[in-house]
């Protein structure tokens, strides 16, 4: 195969041109938001600051605490490790779109039953992650729940009533 | 149904918007016309700026300005404008006072631009030029440099020795002397720190992450020149802080700056990254010496301490003085040194100094019990003491003995066999340790309103925080007991500059100092209600003796006559009121402090299984019976305790900032690197709330649970993984290669 060789100026890559503006469709807990988004926007920031849905937290915008976790097409990211145009069309549910309607999801109501959390910043990642994990049907024992649940920091330290609302959770949905 | 709720497990009122993503934490409030701010943060330790070129960042379509020291002057740079409640002494650090960088990470530079993402790629632009300058960041390379550390922090008080401790060691039968360390650490709340600032029609309002409205109110006001009325802050949500939002923050000054100089809305947020530059933990080494007679009488403690703080504040806590009160001794010598550094003022950090000592006495009490061949628990009761022997008066309370027993009983302490390395769980060395604890029980003066309506509705407010403490919640259990109506009725607000004025939230003060305040003004509102019962023609109670009635679930009746009665809204429509407001104060009774010495105590009782080849701890079992005199809401409480517990077993074997000292830089400052438990990392953990009765501390009879949960922990976790192995750690954190000795930085150790 032939070898192409390429010069590359990369001393100055410095450009007075931002980034072009795209149309983005984001349906969120079963709505579409219609977006002009630079591709540079995480999804994470998209939700919070583009459409105003705040209930989903920034903790690290690194991939390293969970706290921005967010369902999408069932399964559980770390929001602020994707951008917002890769998601374009898909089903993206938040913290605020868990409840039917009036009727909150079981975990949140398990949450507040065994004060799974003390200053909250976590809660919306720890459960958007736990309906996640449910999904993933790979939780079994309470062990299997502290190893995939350890990808959601506490730094309250609410671990152990954390488990405990989700085992009772997946006790009853296990039994329906 | 009655309306008794304190002392109940209630779920947290706010628990609701906290699963619901309804909580507004200080960076979630939408306001029209934001822009936001992204801050440039120094490449040195120390120096001077040359030069800072923005033209590039300035030149993008969108960035709106950029603020260095070069173009904010105006500003009065007198210190005290910059001090804070919490301030040490010293002169604070002034964001763009000069071109001097005194620590790494310093802010250099403000963007401000229509968009997050604008902000911070225009940030990469600005090209900062240093003239580098030597600098040291080293503790334990600047011990010679120590100096006493001086008064002037609030809550700090000086060590005070007793009797003749060296003489002492030098007679003694058994004695023991070793060095602790501990490394920085930072506190890294789950919420990134983030200021929004609005400047409208001459008044400034601000969403903060805080832990203190009022102190944000003052500082702001102080440094821009504003009155004080003109000033808002509002923090309803605090995503955690652990005394990080105990002071203004970078981003605090920031927003303002630009809200002001721009008439635009601003929201300035710190990085993960860049919240390792400000205040810490502060990394400290610890001498002890101790000595004991061959039955177990501790006969003298030496112990010595030396922190560090930075160049241009003299940060203080109380590390030693815990020794000095914890057990009964005749002869004790403490020292507290500072060293100073080229780094940011260290700050309150969860039971700060309590932890840091606590921990190297409570290790060292156990390398004696080991020496003296004494289980480490009798060894602790043998020198159990009902006084304070540093001020000579007995403690307001003090049920630490039934915290060892109900902790040991619930713990199975007593089949512990004192030998190391004698338990066994296949590959895993086991070992339990025990640790004591204490903590002070403030209470400062504090303030709240109570308005309740024509329609039965209650609201209380306060000017205080809930960090996750669960403030909302007792202080609306409280105040629905106190005034005798319904909880649903009942709501607390806090977090607002304009609620009345309340102190910072911390110390684990807040339940006895806010929860006293609002205790007193439901009982003026009851007061007032019950004189409309007996003083309106229409009511059944008319001229009646208002102290014979009672309320209860929003009725008014008397408890020996059962034929009448009128519900509170009732009197209130027949007085002709549609409103009783009310205001009150309330503080700690000096004559209290005089006669007692008010603290809570704790037992922790812990259970390691180390891996015999690997050296990884795991802390199977945490048993911690505290005593905090009235357990207001054991849910919430425990909870406290949990977190406390889950700070601990982080602190013995996990936290650590790195400071690399050629860089004079906090090298793990992410959330990867630096480590704090996961889900994982925790196991059993078991809280036990002994029965105390405290009539003096105040009127709640409270102690706060803030922090008694975090401090004994280490020490027991410690001496665990010491019976485990026989391997004696004493640099924390409790690494593998300590365990097998094996560090190459830390030699440190010692086996038996
Ligand atoms: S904010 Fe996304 S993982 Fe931390
Ligand atoms: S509840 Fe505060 S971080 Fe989890």
């Amino acid at each position: 195969m032939k070898q192409e060789t390429s010069t590359l100026e990369i001393d100055d890559p410095f450009s007075n041109t931002l980034p072009a503006y795209t149309l983005v469709n984001l349906r969120i807990n079963g709505q579409t938001h219609k977006l002009r988004l630079q591709p540079w926007v995480s999804l994470l920031d998209a939700i919070r600051e583009y459409i105003g849905l705040t209930g989903t937290k920034k903790g690290c915008d690194h991939g390293q605490c969970g706290a921005c976790t967010v369902l999408v097409d069932g399964k559980r990211i770390n929001s602020c490790l994707t951008l917002a145009i890769m998601k374009d069309g898909a089903e993206i549910t938040t913290i605020e779109g868990l409840a039917d309607g009036e009727a909150n999801h079981p975990l949140q109501d398990a949450f507040i039953e065994h004060d799974a959390f003390q200053c909250g910043y976590c809660t919306p990642g720890q459960i958007c992650s736990a309906v996640g994990m449910f999904n993933e049907g790979r939780a079994h024992t309470l062990e299997d729940v502290k190893e995939l649940m350890s990808g959601n920091i506490c730094r309250c330290g609410a671990y152990t009533n954390i488990n405990a609302a989700i085992m009772e959770v997946k006790a009853k949905l296990e039994n329906e | 149904m009655t309306t008794k709720y304190i002392g109940k497990p209630a779920s947290r009122v706010d628990g609701l918007e906290k699963v619901t993503g309804k909580a507004r934490y200080s960076a979630d409030f939408k306001v029209e016309g934001l822009t936001y701010g992204f801050i440039v943060s120094s490449s040195i330790a120390k120096g001077k700026i040359t030069s800072i070129d923005s033209s590039r960042a300035l030149a993008l379509e969108g960035v709106l300005q950029v603020f260095t020291h070069e173009n904010v002057r105006n500003l009065p740079w007198f210190k005290l404008r910059y001090t804070d409640m919490d301030a040490p002494s010293g002169t604070p650090f002034r964001p763009f006072y000069d071109n001097t960088i005194r620590f790494s990470m310093q802010p250099v530079a403000l963007v401000i631009a229509e968009t997050f993402e604008l902000a911070r790629y225009a940030s990469s632009l600005i090209k900062v030029e240093y003239d580098k300058e030597t600098y040291t960041t080293s503790l334990y390379k600047n011990l010679s440099k120590s100096f006493k550390a001086p008064k002037g922090k609030i809550g700090y008080v000086p060590p005070k020795s007793r009797g003749n401790a060296d003489a002492a060691y030098q007679d003694a039968a058994f004695k023991i002397q070793a060095e602790y360390k501990h490394s920085a650490e930072h506190h890294n709340p789950m919420e990134l720190f983030s200021t929004t600032a609005i400047w409208d029609n001459e008044k400034l309002t601000v969403y903060d992450k805080t832990q203190g409205v009022s102190n944000c109110q003052f500082y702001i006001g102080n440094i821009f020149g504003l009155a004080y009325k003109d000033v808002r802050i509002i923090s309803p949500y605090v995503g955690g802080a652990f005394g990080s939002g105990l002071r203004p923050q970078h981003q605090l000054f920031m927003a303002v700056l630009a809200a002001l100089e721009l008439k635009r809305p601003v929201k300035v947020g710190l990085t993960r990254q860049q919240m390792f530059s400000f205040g810490h933990r502060p990394a400290t080494l610890q001498k002890l010496a101790l000595s004991a007679s061959p039955e177990g009488t501790l006969e003298s403690v030496r112990h010595e301490a030396y922190s560090e703080t930075s160049q241009f504040e003299n940060y203080t806590e109380v590390i030693v003085n815990w020794s000095a009160t914890m057990y009964a001794c005749e002869n004790v010598e403490l020292k507290y040194e500072l060293v100073k550094l080229d780094t940011f003022t260290p700050l309150d950090m969860r039971a700060p100094g309590a932890v840091t000592g606590v921990h190297a006495m409570e290790s060292a009490m156990d390398e004696l019990a080991f020496e003296l061949k004494m289980d480490p628990l009798i060894f602790r009761l043998k020198n159990y003491t009902d006084e304070d022997q540093v001020n000579e008066k007995p403690f307001s309370s003090k049920e630490l003995v039934a915290c060892y027993r109900e902790g040991a009983e619930k713990f199975g302490w007593a089949a512990r066999n004192v030998e190391p390395r004698s338990m066994r769980d296949g590959k895993n060395l086991v070992g339990w340790g025990v640790a004591t604890a204490a903590w002070d029980a403030n209470q400062m003066p504090s303030r709240a309103k109570a308005l309740l309506s024509i329609d039965g509705k209650l609201v209380v407010s306060s000017g205080t925080s809930d960090i996750g403490t669960g403030t909302y919640t007792i202080m609306t259990q409280i105040a629905a007991e106190i005034l005798g109506i319904a909880i649903e009725n009942v709501t607390f607000k806090l977090g607002d500059t304009n609620l009345p004025l309340a102190p910072l939230e911390g110390g684990s003060w807040t339940a006895a100092s806010v929860g006293s305040a609002v205790k007193t003004v439901c009982e003026d509102v009851r007061k007032i209600l019950l004189k409309h019962a007996v003083k309106t023609k229409a009511s059944p109670f008319y001229q009646y003796d208002s102290t014979k009635l009672q309320i209860d679930s929003g009725e008014i009746f008397d408890p020996n006559d059962s034929s009448k009665g009128v519900s509170v809204t009732e009197i209130m429509r027949l007085a002709g009121v549609n409103s009783i407001e009310e205001t009150s104060t309330s503080g700690p009774n000096p004559l209290v402090g005089r006669k007692y010495t008010m603290n809570s105590h704790a037992a922790v009782f812990a259970e390691v299984k180390v891996d015999e080849d690997l050296g990884t701890v795991d802390v199977t079992r945490v048993v911690c019976a505290v005593a905090a005199g009235k357990i207001l809401n054991p849910k919430t409480a425990r909870s406290q305790i949990l977190g406390g517990v889950v700070w601990g077993i982080s602190k013995a074997l996990e936290e650590e900032s790195k400071l690399d000292h050629q860089y004079g830089r906090f090298m793990n400052h992410n959330l990867s690197e630096y480590h704090v438990p996961v889900n994982k990392d925790i196991n059993d953990i078991e809280v036990i709330f002994v029965e105390e009765k405290d009539d003096v501390v105040n009127p709640l009879g409270v102690k706060g649970v803030g922090e008694i949960g975090i401090i004994g922990v280490a020490g027991a976790i410690a001496n665990a993984v010491f019976h485990a192995t026989g391997v004696r750690v004493r640099n924390l954190p409790i690494t593998m290669d300590k365990v097998l000795q094996i560090a190459e930085d830390d030699r440190n150790q010692v086996a038996v």
